[in-house]
């Protein structure tokens, strides 16, 4: 891991794997999904495919935001099945190799820890390492429904 | 070659993906070593391999799965236990069929290693340790069909030898044919991308005394003339015959070669194409159609002539696209067709018949993932014909047919489905042998083969485990082959269906999608969303409007019933189902004078209403799975994108019901009654008429149910009665008509009412609390001699009180019934009126 591709939420500055990424991109309707989990969004319409977009600030157990602005979404790719990601605001590529890793960063919310690779302790601020396919295996699986 | 190689690669793939499933199955039959179920699909599995592999002439492949089978189908049957050693018999046997494959698709033959211990091995398993006689005797059969087919075997191996001989012959034997066949198969063969041009309207490989007479050049009696001088022998090319007997010219024959050989080249130019990248190339065509709507729609704002030219122009080509695209995903039914002339010649000489076979509208085009799924179907068919259908010649002479059989195969396309029909001349299906076989299976009681029509008993055939070959033979097995047929084609969203003449022939009937992807669907709308319904669950649409609007719907025990046709119809509200409003009374207030439409929907045998508030359209949607994280929700069947490009969830008519349970408890009486006979269920109306008894109430006895305030009824000459409708209506207190005195009866301020209607007149029974419509099967009526009852009934696991509706109406008003002719009535009521 030692390119993240970071996106904001709240006052948080998150990353995931860069090689995880397919594509980031705006879109403006997402179609809810009533009965499923409160972390699933809805499904989005990427050139003709059906996606599921996970709502990441429901995800991390964050309030709800306060600007209207839409969310982005970052598809990431993982176990062969694209899903979105929604983040409020994009940031760039990262390179990680030379900035110091903590596994479990001490101020940050435990709900949020949970689904941590672990940190990157930038000059400024926390980079938030997530960890891909915890966050993507919900605890309130649809499958109870 | 290159054909045959196709099938054995193709075969090879299928087999490695059964044996992947077998190994499963076997592990999951060890953990639960009763299940027929799983023993039936390994059995499948199984009788696959070895039908091809005998097809394909791989022996020893086939002699050790007609061992397994052997085996597996005693396993099937109950006649044998699964013990340790039969299990991993059984593995070994699977490993031994993967080497064997592997050294095929190295070599391309099937080696020289050793199986005989394996297959001894096996045998020994089916007699170990079984009960003596029968067993013997069916071992005797299994050795005897052993030796049958090794001696078929190498009749087999002969055959293949003059087969090109032969084949040519099949073929008229003209010139340039042979090469046609042959171009012919490739197109069959090939992915997909060949015959798009001129395919479908010019077969390749015509006969050439055809392509003569099309261009003229000689007459269709000429072309016949000199087929027969080939037949008796002439070994020459049709065109030189032709020219000899001055029936055309060296410089016509020369023109028609030509033509042929351009045809030809038409397949040599086709390219293979992976069918991942048509799919790709698919889904990109449509995000296309999406980009131009979106674009056409804005050019509304737009006052530039230019662009709106260009925008046209777009929209001209993608639809062209989109057309072409799809059509390259389209191949026709002969890339399955062709691969059965020879199944059919092969089988014919195995069996000792005489078979022609003759196949019209080799042209009709199918989606690929469909002609797939009915490959091994139509096979599986097109074999029973042979075997089963068409008799031996010397019967069919007897009969006063002729020697030959015909064994036809039909495609043609149909109000958007296509249809695939084989039939054959044979002796037809004898229904009083079907009933019999089933009835000596098991399959069926005597009781219920005496409900069933002809027809039912036909459909007997596609029962698993059901056979009606005399005896166990190498071609078409035991009986493993219809239920598979349906199976395969009903989990394609088709249908089969059967139809015989006896002493004429039988007629298999399948009726399959054009495509599995796209499904036509009804788009609705709910609390402001679209979803979408397929079509094929849908029965009718029912509008609420006006002063009834959703008042029209009634409420029984809280579960929402509208009178439809004078047949009450459950219903389920998609808003309270989707969650997107609590499920309460204040909803159901709230409701009461919106419109809306009730969707009259079809699943598991049942007819329920889907109530919505808006019907939108309806449109062939493209199905796309949903991910895994919303595959859990049982209510959705996937998701579509609609041309504006508005993801659309599709929902699923039969979860929609059980999540309402209008199935809940008629399942499970269904299922009973389809296990004892199918019998006629009669609804009731349960009700609680106080001091904890309850009294069903035959529900087509029932018009309405109201609730009125107790302040509402008033006193008339003894009687109560209510102004209701604009007539007086006089009311009868259940529970004091039948002796239920109890406390809390009338203890409300409101009282509910089932109101009984004929013609004018009207008669409320006043009980506390209507708990339920449930169904009450025929026979389990006992009679007790009580005033006003008819006798108790099982509803559930609970024993209640059967109302005689026309004595309680009586006593509510001793003159309901004068103004009416006394044949109205039913005979049961007549006899316990007393009149």
């Amino acid at each position: 891991m030692n390119q993240l591709s970071t996106f904001r939420i709240g006052k948080y500055l998150f990353g995931v794997d860069v090689g995880l990424v397919q594509e980031i991109v705006r879109l403006q309707t997402i179609t809810p999904v009533p009965l499923s989990p409160p972390e699933i969004a809805g499904l989005i319409n990427l050139r003709g495919e059906v996606l599921t977009a996970i709502d990441l600030r429901t995800r991390l157990g964050l309030p709800p935001a306060e600007s209207d602005r839409d969310p982005v979404n970052v598809v990431i790719r993982v176990d062969e099945e694209p899903v979105s990601l929604l983040v409020d605001e994009i940031g760039g590529v990262l390179e990680v190799s030379q900035v110091p890793f903590e596994t479990t960063p001490s101020t940050v919310d435990a709900a949020v820890r949970d689904l941590l690779v672990g940190a990157f302790t930038l000059p400024d601020q926390l980079l938030l390492a997530l960890n891909a396919h915890k966050v993507l295996s919900l605890s309130s699986d649809a499958r109870a429904a | 070659m290159e054909a045959i190689d196709e099938i054995v690669a193709e075969f090879l793939v299928e087999s490695h993906e059964n044996l992947d499933q077998l190994d499963r199955d076997l592990l999951a039959l060890e953990q639960d070593p009763g299940s027929r179920e799983l023993l039936a699909g390994i059995f499948r599995t199984i009788h696959t391999i070895k039908g091809t592999s005998g097809f394909l002439a791989f022996h020893r492949l086939e002699q050790l799965t007609h061992v397994g089978e052997n085996l597996l189908s005693r396993l099937r049957d109950g006649r044998i236990a699964l013990t340790d050693a039969r299990a991993s018999a059984l593995l070994r046997m699977v490993d031994a069929v993967r080497d064997l494959l592997a050294t095929i698709e190295r070599t391309g033959a099937e080696g020289e290693k050793d199986l005989s211990a394996l297959v001894s091995e096996l045998s020994g398993l089916i007699e170990d340790g079984d009960p003596a006689a029968g067993v013997a005797a069916a071992a005797d059969e299994d050795d005897a069909a052993d030796a049958d087919h090794d001696q078929d075997g190498e009749d087999g191996d002969g055959e293949d030898g003059d087969g090109e001989d032969g084949d040519g012959e099949d073929g008229d034997g003209e010139d340039g044919d042979g090469e046609g066949a042959e171009a012919a198969s490739d197109a069959g063969a090939g992915a997909g991308a060949e015959d798009t041009g001129g395919g479908a309207d010019a077969p390749a490989g015509r006969p050439l005394g055809e392509v003569l007479v099309e261009h003229g050049a000689t007459t269709p009696d000429a072309v016949e003339i000199a087929r027969m001088e080939q037949g008796l022998g002439d070994e020459r090319k049709i065109g030189a015959i032709l020219v000899e007997h001055g029936a055309t010219t060296p410089a016509a024959v020369e023109g028609a070669l030509e033509s042929q050989d351009a045809r030809r080249s038409v397949v040599d130019s086709s390219v293979r194409v992976d069918v991942e990248l048509l799919d790709s190339l698919m889904r990109m065509v449509g995000e296309l159609v999406l980009a131009r709507n979106q674009l056409v729609s804005r050019l509304g704002d737009a006052k530039d002539s230019g662009l709106a030219r260009s925008a046209q122009r777009l929209s001209l080509v993608t639809s062209e696209l989109q057309e072409q695209v799809m059509k390259t995903r389209m191949q026709s039914v002969d890339a399955v067709w062709s691969k059965l002339p020879r199944v059919v010649r092969d089988l014919a000489k195995q069996c000792g018949r005489q078979v022609r076979l003759e196949m019209q509208g080799r042209e009709t085009e199918l989606d690929r993932s469909v002609l797939e799924a009915i490959k091994d179907p139509l096979t599986h068919l097109v074999r029973n014909a042979v075997d089963h259908g068409i008799e031996p010649p010397d019967v069919r002479e007897a009969a006063g047919k002729p020697a030959e059989g015909i064994l036809r195969l039909r495609a043609y396309h149909e109000a958007g489905q296509v249809h695939l029909e084989i039939i054959d001349d044979g002796a037809g299906i004898n229904p009083d042998r079907i009933a019999a076989k089933a009835l000596e299976r098991g399959l069926v009681s005597q009781a219920q083969l005496a409900q069933m029509t002809p027809r039912d008993i036909m459909h007997l055939i596609f029962l698993p485990g059901f056979s009606t070959a005399g005896e166990v033979t190498h071609v078409s097995g035991r009986g493993v082959g219809m239920d598979v047929v349906k199976t395969r084609i009903e989990g394609i969203g088709g249908s089969v269906d059967v139809s015989s003449r006896p002493g004429k022939g039988s007629t298999f009937r399948l009726t399959i999608p054009l495509t599995l992807a796209i499904i036509p669907a009804l788009t609705i709308g709910c609390a402001g969303r679209r979803y979408a319904v397929p079509q094929v669950s849908v029965l009718e649409l029912v509008r609420l409007s006006g002063e009834h609007a959703r008042g029209g719907i009634e409420l029984i025990s809280g579960a929402p019933v509208y009178r439809l046709r004078d047949l009450l119809l459950p219903l389920v509200h998609l808003d309270e189902q989707l969650g997107l409003v609590p499920a309460d009374a204040e909803t159901a207030m709230d409701r009461e004078d919106r419109g809306g439409f009730i969707v009259v929907l079809h699943a598991e045998q049942q007819r329920f209403g889907l109530v919505v508030d808006d019907v939108l359209d309806t449109q062939e949607i493209v199905v796309k799975p949903l991910g895994r994280h919303l595959k859990g929700i049982p209510i959705y069947a996937g998701a579509t994108i609609l041309g504006d490009g508005a993801v659309v969830l599709i929902l699923d008519a039969a979860t929609l019901a059980r999540r309402a349970n209008v199935l809940g408890g008629a399942a499970s009486v269904a299922t009973v009654a389809a296990a004892e006979a199918t019998e006629v269920i009669d609804p009731v109306l349960v009700v609680d008429i106080g001091g904890n008894r309850h009294a069903a109430i035959p529900l087509d006895k029932v018009t309405r149910l109201e609730e009125i305030p107790v302040a509402s009824i008033e006193r008339v000459g003894g009687r109560e009665v209510v102004q209701y409708r604009g007539h007086i209506m006089p009311l009868a207190r259940l529970s004091g008509l039948l002796g239920a005195y109890g406390e809390g009866s009338g203890a409300g301020e409101r009282v509910q009412l089932v109101v009984y209607t004929r013609g004018e007149r009207s008669v409320g029974f006043v009980v506390d609390q209507i708990l339920d419509i449930a169904t009450e099967r025929p026979g389990t009526r006992s009679d007790i001699d009580d005033h006003a009852l008819l006798g108790s009934v099982v509803v559930g696991d609970k024993v209640v009180e059967l109302l005689d509706v026309r004595s309680a109406v009586l006593s509510a008003d001793p003159s309901f019934f004068d103004a009416e002719d006394a044949t109205e009535h039913e005979a049961g009521f007549l006899e316990e009126a007393s009149r």
